[in-house]
């Protein structure tokens, strides 16, 4: 009785499992999430490249709201008619255009977008580059000294020789 | 004035002027590139009789106007005034597309509220909703009469929206 006591709830824990594996099958609306681990795999790869249009900032591998599910579940089904990434994206834009796509196309509509970074900084990088280029030009002047300077030069000098300069 | 002080003041000038134009932009209203292209063909049971089967090919001929609306739409039930009012005018036939809705809500609401639609077209599980890029009920679709979707209004309908623009498109495809 005693070993039986011990066993049980290593039964009932046996028994709980399997309940859970049985359940997906009566589920009423089973979402084939390990159906094919390859097309699942593909699906997720493929939808963090999308965006979800309803909460514009998550993509749709991550987006919890419905029309992220269904179209999740759209693109599933294409995948397993056996079509192409490209063939799902393309479709997809030709409902929601570029927007579902956080890498849009290079056209004349994103050129700023695409471009915009970079003019920025080769603009900031040149005028960086000259404000250096003059300071330096400022600062080490290898010109020689005009007499004038010479003059003021020498001036100081003897000023310090006689005791009048910094205190050593 | 100094080079040095007006180019960074110019700089800066650009980046508000860019920055200001920002602000008045809705980033949910996403350009449908469904605009000046045919509207996809589907073939939906009728809300009210569902024996029956619609397809926008039959509305050839006319304009006409698809609003995609759901019972569980809270914003639907602010522009529902407007539909019922405008289809009172009788100078646009509405035909709805009830969006992943039960039948039973879609009829109490249609009930309560009154039914501006022709017709209210059942998309259970959302897939025509998916061919017109819907994203964000309630849209509404001006389709002219060769079928071709000519404007897309997205979120609730406003009286400015119908008089300023819809309105007047209707007018200019009718003519």
């Amino acid at each position: 009785m005693k070993r039986f006591l011990a066993t049980a709830p290593a039964l009932l824990v046996l028994v709980a499992s399997l309940g859970a594996a049985a359940a997906p099958a009566v589920a009423r609306e089973a979402a084939p999430l390990a159906d094919d681990p390859v097309i699942e795999k593909r699906l997720m790869a493929l939808a963090e490249e999308l965006r979800c249009l309803v909460c514009q900032n998550q993509s749709l591998a991550d987006s919890h709201a419905d029309l992220a599910a269904d179209l999740r579940q759209e693109i599933r089904e294409m995948m397993q008619q056996g079509r192409s990434d490209k063939e799902i994206v393309d479709y997809l834009v030709a409902r929601y255009g570029d927007f579902v796509l956080y890498r849009p196309p290079f056209k004349a509509t994103t050129a700023l977008l695409w471009a915009g970074p970079a003019l920025l900084v080769v603009v900031g990088g040149s005028m960086l580059t000259v404000a250096l280029r003059r300071r330096r030009g400022a600062l080490a002047d290898d010109a020689p000294l005009s007499e004038e300077e010479q003059a003021r030069v020498k001036r100081l000098l003897e000023e310090e020789a006689d005791g009048e300069g910094p205190r050593a | 004035m100094k080079a040095r002080t007006w180019i960074p003041l110019a700089v800066f000038g650009v980046l508000v002027a860019f920055l200001a134009a920002g602000l008045k932009l809705d980033p949910r209203e996403v350009p449908s590139p469904l605009i000046d292209k045919p509207a996809p063909l589907f073939s939906l049971p009728l809300l009210h009789d569902p024996t029956q089967a619609m397809s926008p090919g039959q509305l050839k001929g006319q304009v006409w106007m698809l609003n995609v609306w759901a019972s569980w739409c809270v914003s639907c039930r602010h522009e529902h005034p407007l539909l019922v009012q405008l289809s009172r005018t009788g100078q646009v036939p509405i035909y709805g597309l009830d969006y992943k809705d039960k039948v039973g809500d879609a009829l109490a609401w249609l009930e309560q509220f009154g039914n501006p639609y022709t017709q209210s077209l059942v998309d259970a599980d959302g897939r025509v909703g998916i061919d017109y890029g819907v994203y964000g009920v309630p849209e509404t679709y001006l389709i002219d009469k060769e079928g071709i979707i000519r404007y897309k209004h997205i979120g609730p309908l406003t009286p400015k929206v119908i008089e300023e623009t819809i309105l007047p498109r209707v007018r200019e495809l009718n003519a």
